[in-house]
């Protein structure tokens, strides 16, 4: 966005297809969505009911990048991809999901970007204003990360995984300064400094209130373990729980925590997960995170700082608010 | 989880009924079928429009006009062909929907937009021992509750607020706020002017020597100009009108006097000349629209009296020019721009006149059509809530049972917010069997009123059957031989005390509605005045609305009790237990969800200013429970 907030009146055709969604958020916040360009890595059953949220909200472009080609396995909580071969064989996620997006909203330009989100620079990064991850390494989203932090306009970033019942939601908006609307009414504006990935994984667990979520450590346990086995994510199975399990009790160790805030029984079901995404909890995890980019352009409401966890178990949706480590101390 | 069979196959079996095919509606069915539902019946009576399609993404701009129900469907199919949708473009109130059509699903999903429906639904799920999944959202905010007969409350065990109506004297002398000249504009004037003509309208004011008005000033005689019969309607509702207000002195001792406005006034240049005013032909096509014509681009902009008049004028000579056939049958609609100006731009000159604030075309539309907000990322979200609840249920994992509320501002760092929920409420007139009192004067009220006021809009019954004893006193539906229905008629217009059999303080009524199953009984209770401004009505339904405080001081207790089966991965520290819903701690969690809820509804025009018809087509709002109510109950 370029601050030209709001310039130009919408359409008459925009005032009637957003009358609803006006009555909550503004005009204002209308004009600068449709200004705002949204890249998505990562084509699944989070990041499409994502995709509906924002493109229906009116959105300026939606760019999609997922080079694989689309198989049966990508039907499961897909409902862009009809279950026809003949539709989607030898064609890329990113393509047939496009082709169904655009559909949902005359007004929103979707299209395909191939590459691969590893070789991402940062000039083109800057064709953007939200970047959404899903189902990549720790390391292509640490170096995504990093990327859009090098730039100089600010490039909100995200990343959304579901793991069958349970989800994670990572945020990191950099700088960001928003109007806060009180319960009674009024106004203020708020400013918040976000850690990067690197920062948010990497405080020491000891700092962490008791209460953080199971899931924040748990996610950090396979993540750390699937990064060092050059695993692709989704790819450890239940077969790896011993290997996963010491690696729980060493970083556990390491960091000083009770092994038992972060549950046997929760690991296992992350591991038997695999790929695999529960609907519902992809429609949630794709709700509340349409609504943060929605929050983020239009620099209205709380955000979310910086992590949300969804455990269908509990049905709790919990934001936890993980800072970067203490400077190492001066001696 | 004890109670066994996987969720696979506990959804496979599945036979689900969906109310509602809106908002949540298109998300819940695109999640049920991914899900793996294959058995799905779903129900709406409504057409598409154009301002569903931000957010009923199941819908394009091609299929406006067509069935929600099948076009949802249609949709579906596309990623899912080989499981069964079945559609019905109907009114679940049909009878066609009677406890039998209910007793073949394992469990109902609703996605209501009315409270009316809701209470319909409910009753049918209690008869039919169906478990229900209720939702709601507006804007941000949403909710889902799981009602199961004799395990949870029933959806009505928490009274719901009916939609708000107002004193008479508000709206035609003493508004003070821009709703009453909204619903002055809509109902009285846009009435007066377009409507029945048959109708009984309060638009005069009533003064001492009206003898004058034999002939209706609200006719265009037969040689006037449009332009004059126009500035004639102003000068008389915005001027002389409130001039005659004035004169009765004692209503203003306390409230700020109103400025009488005549057109002269409002535009001093341009109101005698505009006769050689002509249509861009280029526009013929287009729907008639006042603010087109005079060059307004902007609805979201803030009009000049001088605006707000020249709309009005413009709007009212459109309707007679390009509309003359439908005069006399119009209802407001909030989907009829032409009507939406000519409200508009009425309620402007009014609250211009008794100096409120002003409103755009917009927010005036909003608050006119009962407008609810809403987007689709809520909507998901409870869909997907509703999807969990329902495998829940399936699998008859009672202990499990959440009701979820999705929060705006995080309370207790959570958005999604899940609570235990409540046990029946043993005094609710819909699931137990408790008397209900009516207040009601029995010399003066016919049975007409307390049939429309009470039995219909407070309990809520569809077809009603009334009888004081033994005695039949009243039937409604099809079927009726013409003599019985004839004295049915006669009776609605006697008043209680007369009536065959007198419905005198210390009556018992039977009230019955066989649709629903729903049986109540009440008390009477003769009382001679009413307070015109708090009891409306002329009549107080006693133990509907009232607070319920014995029996559930002891649900309170039980809901206290930790529940130690809670879905947890395991090693149940204390620290995880006290963390759970059904704690202590959750009573602070509501509180706070409460509160955001209380604050949403004081900033929100549209919705929290409900009329007395609720003619939207959305997904409504179910933060209908009384907050006070809530806290009091819970806090005991």
């Amino acid at each position: 966005m370029d601050g030209s907030g709001a310039e130009g009146e919408l359409t008459a055709q925009e005032t009637a297809l957003y009358d609803r969604q006006i009555r909550v958020w503004g005009v204002d916040a209308q004009k600068r969505l449709s200004k705002s360009h949204v890249l998505v890595c990562g084509m699944n059953g989070t990041t499409i009911e994502f995709c509906k949220n924002i493109v229906l909200a009116g959105v300026g472009s939606l760019s999609l990048m997922d080079d694989h080609m689309v198989t049966e396995d990508d039907l499961n909580a897909n409902f862009l991809i009809p279950p026809d071969e003949s539709i989607y064989g030898g064609r890329s996620r990113a393509e047939v999901c496009c082709e169904s997006l655009k559909d949902f909203n005359p007004m929103v330009r979707v299209s395909v970007e191939n590459g691969d989100p590893s070789l991402i620079d940062g000039e083109f990064l800057d064709k953007f204003d939200i970047i959404v991850i899903s189902g990549a390494s720790l390391k292509i989203k640490l170096f995504i990360n990093e990327n859009c932090r090098k730039r100089s306009k600010r490039i909100a970033f995200y990343t959304i995984d579901c793991k069958d019942s349970c989800g994670e939601i990572f945020v990191d908006l950099q700088k960001h300064s928003y109007v806060q609307k009180k319960p009674g009414g009024e106004t203020e504006q708020q400013e918040l400094t976000y850690p990067s990935l690197q920062e948010a994984i990497s405080v020491p667990w000891k700092n962490l209130p008791r209460k953080t979520a199971k899931l924040y450590f748990a996610m950090r346990v396979l993540e750390n373990y699937e990064l060092s086995e050059g695993r692709s994510p989704g790819k450890t199975t239940l077969s790896d729980i011993p290997a996963v399990l010491a690696r729980r009790k060493d970083m556990c160790d390491k960091m000083s925590l009770n092994e038992s805030q972060i549950p046997t029984a929760l690991m296992e079901q992350l591991l038997a997960a695999g790929k695999k995404e529960h609907p519902p909890v992809c429609a949630i995890l794709g709700g509340i995170l349409g609504q943060e980019v929605i929050k983020s352009i239009s620099c209205k409401g709380d955000p979310i700082k910086n992590f949300f966890y969804f455990d269908a178990a509990d049905g709790k949706g919990v934001i936890e608010d993980i800072p970067p480590p203490p400077p190492p101390s001066a001696n | 989880m004890a109670s066994a069979a996987s969720s696979e196959e506990a959804v496979k079996a599945a036979k689900v009924l969906m109310v509602g095919a809106g908002g949540i509606g298109c998300e819940l069915l695109k999640t049920l079928a991914l899900s793996g539902f294959s058995d799905i019946h779903i129900i709406d009576l409504d057409t598409i429009e154009v301002s569903n399609l931000n957010r009923q993404f199941l819908f394009r701009q091609s299929h406006v006009g067509q069935s929600k129900a099948k076009v949802a469907r249609d949709a579906v199919l596309k990623f899912r062909p080989n499981i069964n949708i079945t559609p019905y473009h109907a009114n679940v109130k049909d009878s066609q929907f009677n406890v039998d059509f209910f007793k073949q699903f394992s469990v109902v999903l609703n996605g209501l937009d009315n409270l009316d429906a809701r209470r319909h639904v409910n009753r049918l799920c209690l008869a039919a021992e169906v478990p229900l999944v209720e939702s709601g959202t507006t804007g941000f905010l949403g909710q889902v509750t799981v009602h199961v007969k004799g395990k949870t409350e029933c959806y009505e065990c928490q009274p719901k607020p009916v939609p708000k109506s107002y004193p008479v004297c508000t709206i035609t002398s003493t508004p003070s706020k821009f709703v009453h000249c909204i619903v002055w504009a809509k109902d009285l004037l846009f009435a007066k002017l377009f409507g029945d003509k048959n109708q009984d309208n309060d638009l005069n004011v009533h003064s001492k020597d009206d003898s004058s008005s034999k002939t209706d000033v609200f006719e265009r005689n037969v040689d006037e100009g449009l332009e004059q019969y126009a500035q004639r309607v102003y000068d008389h509702v915005f001027g002389y009108n409130i001039e005659t207000a004035l004169s009765n002195e004692e209503t203003w001792k306390n409230r700020r006097k109103p400025n009488p406005i005549y057109i002269r006034d409002a535009l001093p240049e341009d109101a005698v000349q505009q006769n050689g005013r002509s249509w861009d032909h280029k526009n013929e096509e287009q729907e008639p629209s006042a603010m087109v014509f005079l060059g307004l681009r902007n609805p979201q902009e803030i009009w000049s009296l001088a605006d707000n008049s020249r709309v009005f004028l413009e709007a009212l000579k459109l309707f007679f020019e390009k509309r003359e056939k439908e005069i006399g049958n119009l209802i407001f609609d909030k989907d009829d721009q032409l009507a939406v100006e000519f409200v508009a731009a009425a309620a402007n000159i009014r609250a211009s006149s008794f100096g409120i604030p002003v409103h755009s075309l917009f927010e005036a539309k909003g608050v006119a059509g009962n407008i609810v907000h809403a987007v689709a990322t809520t909507n998901a979200i409870i869909a997907g809530l509703i999807v969990i609840e329902a495998i829940k249920v399936l699998k008859g994992d009672y202990q499990n049972y959440r009701m979820t509320y999705c929060l705006e501002h995080p309370a207790r760092k959570m958005l999604l917010m899940p609570v235990e929920p409540f046990e029946p409420n043993k005094s609710c007139y819909v699931c137990s069997e408790t008397p209900l009192v009516l207040e009601v004067n029995t010399k003066t009220s016919k049975l007409r009123e307390v049939i429309e006021k009470v039995i219909k809009n407070k309990l809520g019954m569809n077809l009603p059957l009334v009888m004081v004893g033994a005695t039949l006193v009243f039937e409604d539906g099809d079927g009726l031989e013409p003599d019985e229905a004839a004295n049915y008629a006669l009776n609605l217009e006697k008043v209680l005390a007369e009536l065959p059999a007198p419905v005198v303080n210390g009556t018992k009524l039977t009230v019955e509605d066989f649709q629903q199953e729903l049986k109540c009984s009440i008390n009477i209770k003769h009382r001679d005045e009413f307070d015109e401004e708090k009891e409306p009505d002329g009549m107080v339904l006693v133990g509907w609305s009232g607070p319920v405080d014995q029996q559930v001081t002891s649900n309170g207790d039980k809901r206290s009790v930790p529940s130690s089966s809670s879905a947890d991965d395991g090693d149940g520290t204390a620290e995880d237990i006290s963390a759970k819903p059904g704690m202590k701690r959750k009573l602070n969690e509501i509180l706070e969800a409460k509160e955001n809820f209380d604050a949403l509804k004081k900033s929100d025009v549209g919705s929290s200013s409900a009329q007395v018809v609720d003619d939207d087509d959305d997904d409504l709002v179910m933060f209908d429970e009384d907050p006070k109510q809530g806290k009091k109950k819970r806090l005991q």
